[in-house]
């Protein structure tokens, strides 16, 4: 009886150490990213709850959720949560859109082939801060730009395009540097398509616009949503084209960029700054709950 | 006659691709077109023909006292980014194997926590990071990025990793424990070999997202122990001109990861998906 129950807890304890043995290589890794990365959040959120001015330095006071009152009634807060709700939508969706062309047109044999991908990816390996000062100073620019020098040969009156449309100015490099990444993934959906399928339709003789709609684009979904998903997060941190491409401004200025004016960027309010993140952070969760269905969806059936 | 169409219509999409290409590389060509002329053939409307010269080059990396100088920003960038690349496979190697060839029991729950990290703004945290490097005198220096990359990239490489580890056979692991090997040896002898190049791939990316980083770099190192990017800003003068100097300096400052991108751009394709796309 005893010899039986010490056989038995001799297995559980075989199976525990077993499992802790499994678990112990991923210790590391976890630790150091819950240190770097969840720690500083908890502070910023009860930095938010705090009324804190650094420089000069001033005594920190508790003062609950009236930084989050404050920041209802704030109208530069709200244009800069505007900005950054149109400078993702449309990044993303611009990108995704050309992105999906180009897939299309890159998916056939065709001379030079290899030599076209590379060149259509070459924007998204470019640092996104000379992507920006180039754009800036040799596209848009309206004495040297060469945009504008082809306006002008086309008879048209130059453009100031960064003052202008400060928004448009800063999509359209986004877009530039996005295009090439949503086209990879496409490209990689569309190179993994059931090629039986396609092959079954043609014989049944249907026409290759029925064929895209019907089979190619229900196949390239996850693609898209995976494509849609990495492009928000990304983008709706984006902060080093505000920087160079407008220093901020009305219709540039965005969430990540409010805070740094706030904070660190000569405002130092790191209390009112903080709360001003939290809000990324609620958006990123929504667009968080959204991509790890997508990703679950994608992982399903995987077994290790 | 439908045959010469089809081949007619398939001629005029090549040609398209072509254009299209051509027309998003221009920046690019432009930009390192700009940084052969002198100024003033730059700051004036767009020309093709002058005389090419490299002394933008010799400018823009030459030292001048008290500014922040190419071959120390480059010195920083290199330190940041090797070191922390090393860090974050060190860590992510370990981690990849316990949720790809002997999973843990939750495996997919943890390479999701990895993941959700990743959703975090970095704006969210990055007023206690200044307050916390602040108060370890961190400010200004290596280091802080050294860390602060190595939790960047760190979630991306478990992803991709575990992908690669996934597809390690079970069998020849196993056939390894028969013949006697232990840990060391199925590793060495039978998991490396066949992630070698998801491992490189990898690491590339680490590279590329670390060599590119901005906004930490701005915020927690503007004075010393600045990198590349920040060094790329300071060539941007509000007297005179400086579009060629720009251009050179924006040149060398990604001529190193658009040739490790172009080189490895089959491979890279995974990784940007973090390996949830075979």
């Amino acid at each position: 009886m005893s010899q039986q129950t010490d056989r038995a807890e001799q297995v559980k304890r075989l199976q525990r150490r077993e499992g802790w043995r499994r678990r112990l290589p991923l210790v590391p890794a976890l630790l150091f990213t819950i240190v770097v990365t969840q720690v500083p959040f908890i502070l910023s959120l009860w930095y938010s709850l705090t009324e804190w001015k650094i420089v000069p330095p001033e005594p920190r006071n508790f003062i609950g959720f009236d930084n989050y009152v404050d920041l209802l009634d704030n109208r530069f807060f709200r244009e800069a949560v505007w900005t950054s709700v149109w400078m993702t939508v449309s990044a993303v969706l611009l990108s995704l859109l050309l992105g999906t062309l180009l897939a299309i047109l890159l998916d056939r044999k065709f001379f030079g082939q290899g030599f076209v991908r590379t060149l259509l990816i070459t924007p998204f390996l470019i640092m996104p801060v000379v992507a920006g000062l180039v754009w800036k100073t040799q596209v848009f620019n309206s004495s040297f730009g060469v945009l504008n020098w082809l306006l002008d040969s086309l008879g048209f009156e130059r453009i100031e395009f960064v003052t202008r449309w400060p928004l448009w100015s800063i999509v359209s490099v986004l877009v530039w540097q996005w295009t090439p990444f949503m086209m990879l993934i496409v490209l990689a959906g569309l190179q993994g398509q059931d090629q039986s399928v396609l092959e079954a339709a043609r014989v049944d003789g249907a026409s290759s616009r029925a064929m895209f709609f019907q089979i190619t684009l229900p196949q390239l979904r996850p693609y898209l949503e995976l494509g849609i998903l990495l492009g928000s997060i990304y983008l709706i941190q984006v902060f080093d084209y505000v920087d160079v491409i407008t220093g901020g401004g009305p219709d540039s200025t965005n969430v990540p960029y409010f805070v740094f004016q706030r904070s660190i960027g000569g405002g130092w309010q790191f209390g009112q700054a903080s709360a001003y993140s939290i809000v990324v952070v609620i958006a990123s969760i929504v667009i968080a709950t959204f991509g790890l269905r997508v990703l679950s969806n994608l992982l399903e059936g995987e077994k290790p | 006659m439908e045959v010469g169409k089809k081949r007619a219509v398939s001629f005029l999409l090549g040609l398209l691709s072509w254009g299209v290409a051509l027309v998003f590389f221009f920046p690019i060509f432009w930009m390192v077109l700009n940084g052969f002329k002198e100024e003033i053939d730059a700051n004036t409307d767009p020309k093709l023909v002058f005389d090419p010269t490299f002394d933008r080059f010799d400018e823009v990396t030459s030292q001048t006292q008290g500014l922040l100088g190419f071959r120390e920003a480059f010195m920083n960038s290199v330190w940041a980014v090797s070191i922390s690349t090393i860090l974050v496979l060190v860590l992510a190697v370990p981690a990849a194997y316990a949720l790809a060839i002997r999973p843990v029991a939750k495996w997919r729950d943890v390479l999701f926590f990895f993941i959700s990290t990743k959703f975090l703004p970095v704006v969210a945290a990055i007023l206690p990071l200044w307050i916390i490097a602040r108060e370890l005198d961190l400010l200004n220096t290596r280091l802080v990025l050294i860390i602060l990359y190595t939790a960047m990239n760190l979630p991306l490489a478990v992803w991709m990793l575990r992908s690669f580890f996934s597809e390690v056979p079970k069998e020849l692991i196993e056939a390894a424990q028969i013949d006697g090997a232990k840990l060391r040896g199925q590793i060495t002898s039978v998991i490396l070999p066949i992630v070698a190049p998801g491992l490189a791939a990898t690491a590339l990316l680490c590279v590329i997202f670390a060599w590119n980083e901005f906004f930490l770099a701005v915020q927690l190192n503007p004075v010393d122990g600045s990198t590349i990017p920040i060094w790329v800003t300071s060539n941007v003068s509000t007297r005179g001109n400086f579009l060629a100097k720009l251009s050179a300096a924006s040149t060398l400052a990604t001529l190193p990861v658009v040739l490790a991108g172009w080189l490895a751009q089959k491979r890279m394709i995974r990784g940007l998906s973090m390996g949830a796309i075979k």
